[in-house]
């Protein structure tokens, strides 16, 4: 399924200054129902300026996708009397669930150390850690793994070179959603860039939610979970007695 | 086809869980045990987090079960009275394990002490199985009867019961201190205990082998039921649409089973089960022995 999320530009221009990206969404969400099995926005826009585009290096953009912070525990193995297990853990205040950094170039090159760390771009930023236990003394190495093993499950994603950008004034890019979604709003941000300085920016939110079937089922076993656990098992009986009812009809 | 589960929140492919179920199905239903210890790790290697693969496992075990206990009740080969004192047991045996599941999962270490009780018990209960059942086939082999139960510290023990349909008079300590252990290894592990409660009903209680898979499975029912009733209420874990995937494939593989397993010799049987629990158990404890690929793992705060 491809959900389009198509971003206008509107050329009825307010009074401006400088290059700047307005913004209005035809469609900001996304239905996680019982096919989902991931999806794809396509965010697309212009740059709006008053005056000739600027002399010296070209625009960049840089387009953020985050869903929602969470804290989250890592936990390290070592190996104990010859077993793996769970020994030391850092507790990271807030990683989001989901997030995707896709940029016109690489994203060196078109941001400088300065205005990550201002606007939390880059996916080491994006994620708050505020410290580790005092007996830890590598914290960057459960960071790092956190971003590995979500890196991994697509969760994390760092695209550098997927915004195409016509004539400085024209871009377009696609972000891929993995099957495994968190409900909740999902901030999206656009940077525009020149020579590492974010020269403007625009924020809106994409709302990625449960329908139909899957919203009715998670909704009862969080509200009613008594109900829930009852008609788990209903249905589970009847379908075991119908199945073996249907099964020895069919062998006589 | 792919199908997004809504407590789990992973999307997976429906035809993979059916002959899942399926599979599993046939195997519970020729040895009488929920297949959970089978099903629970392999819902693991498919992306289903271990909190709902163990919930979810004792809802579709109450189905699966449901089917094999009838096809049992119908041959009258179901000792209710015995059942029921292993029941009791069960109850109190399964509030106590989510009790313990409960303050684990707080701690981290719930995959680690699941898979350690696996080892633990797959390969001692494994081991003896397999040993138990050479013997018996190589003695008729050589034409000697099979040797008479002998009485042993168990019959000297208080509060004796009659069970008929078993054609037993012994303590009902026994079959309530079995009870309760299944009931634990149920709430922890996701199984229905038949793969504990069988040999012991067969090697502890000296129950005869042809009332003890209708028992058993009478027995994993209830128990099964409450540790999903406990873990929907306290965890919210219990995926009613993975369970509804895997029983429809478990339900017709038990009737499967089921036939199968009356036309195999019980030695034949015990043989074959003996070996699965060694291999799983095996490869569970190799997960353990071998350096794992990521030593890093995420987990929720608070969970």
């Amino acid at each position: 399924m491809r959900i389009l999320c198509v971003i206008w530009f509107s050329l009825l221009a307010t009074l401006v200054t400088a290059e700047e990206i307005v913004l209005g969404l035809s469609s900001d969400q996304v239905s996680i129902d019982t096919s989902f099995d991931g999806s794809e926005i396509l965010i697309f826009g212009a740059i709006k300026r008053e005056t000739p585009i600027p002399e010296g290096k070209p625009v960049e953009v840089i387009v953020t996708v985050a869903g929602p912070s969470e804290p989250v525990t890592v936990r390290r193995k070592e190996k104990r009397l010859g077993i793996w297990v769970n020994t030391e853990s850092v507790e990271v205040d807030a990683a989001p669930s989901f997030y995707a950094v896709v940029s016109s170039t690489l994203l060196g090159l078109s941001l400088n150390d300065v205005e990550d760390l201002r606007h939390r771009i880059s996916i080491p930023r994006a994620i708050r850690s505020v410290g580790a236990p005092m007996n830890i003394t590598d914290a960057s190495a459960f960071s790092d793994a956190l971003i590995r093993i979500k890196s991994n499950a697509d969760q994390y994603q760092l695209v550098e070179g997927a915004v195409s950008v016509d004539e400085q004034t024209l871009f377009r890019t696609a972000i891929k959603l993995p099957a495994a979604l968190t409900e909740g709003n999902y901030a999206t941000r656009i940077f525009l860039t020149r020579d590492g300085e974010v020269i403007s920016k625009h924020e809106t939110s994409i709302y990625v939610r449960k329908v139909g079937l899957e919203r009715w089922l998670f909704r009862l076993s969080r509200d009613n979970t008594v109900v829930y656990g009852i008609m788990s098992l209903a249905i589970a009986i009847a379908a075991g007695w119908g199945a073996s009812a249907v099964f020895s009809a069919f062998r006589r | 086809m792919q199908v997004f589960l809504p407590i789990a929140e992973v999307s997976v492919n429906a035809f993979l869980l059916l002959g899942l179920g399926g599979l599993v199905g046939v195997l519970s239903g020729m040895f009488g045990v929920g297949g959970g210890f089978l099903m629970t790790p392999l819902l693991f290697f498919i992306g289903i987090p271990p909190a709902v693969a163990v919930a979810t496992e004792a809802n579709q075990i109450v189905a699966s079960s449901f089917s094999g206990v009838l096809a049992h009740f119908k041959r009258k080969t179901v000792d209710l009275r015995i059942g029921t004192v292993l029941l009791i047991g069960g109850l109190v045996g399964a509030a106590l394990g989510v009790y313990v599941f409960n303050i684990l999962k707080a701690q981290g270490q719930v995959d680690l002490l699941v898979k350690l009780c696996y080892v633990v018990f797959l390969g001692v209960i494994g081991g003896l199985m397999f040993f138990e059942s050479l013997n018996a086939i190589r003695k008729t082999k050589k034409g000697k009867p099979p040797a008479r139960k002998k009485h042993n510290w168990i019959h000297g023990l208080p509060f004796k019961m009659r069970f008929r349909v078993s054609g037993l008079y012994i303590s009902v300590i026994p079959p309530l201190v079995v009870g309760v252990c299944v009931g634990v290894l149920a709430a922890i592990m996701g199984v229905g205990g038949g793969f504990i409660m069988v040999p012991a009903m067969i090697y502890l209680l000296g129950m005869p082998t042809k009332v003890v898979v209708g028992t058993s499975l009478f027995q994993i029912i209830f128990v099964t039921a409450f540790t999903t009733m406990l873990h929907a209420t306290t965890n919210y874990t219990v995926d009613v649409v993975l369970a509804v995937l895997l029983l429809v494939g478990g339900v017709i593989g038990a009737q499967v089973g089921t036939r199968i397993g009356v036309k195999m010799k019980a030695e034949q049987l015990r043989i074959l089960l003996a070996l699965m629990v060694l291999a799983v158990c095996g490869k569970l404890a190799l997960d353990l022995l071998l350096q794992p690929a990521e030593l890093y793992s995420l987990g929720g705060a608070g969970h």
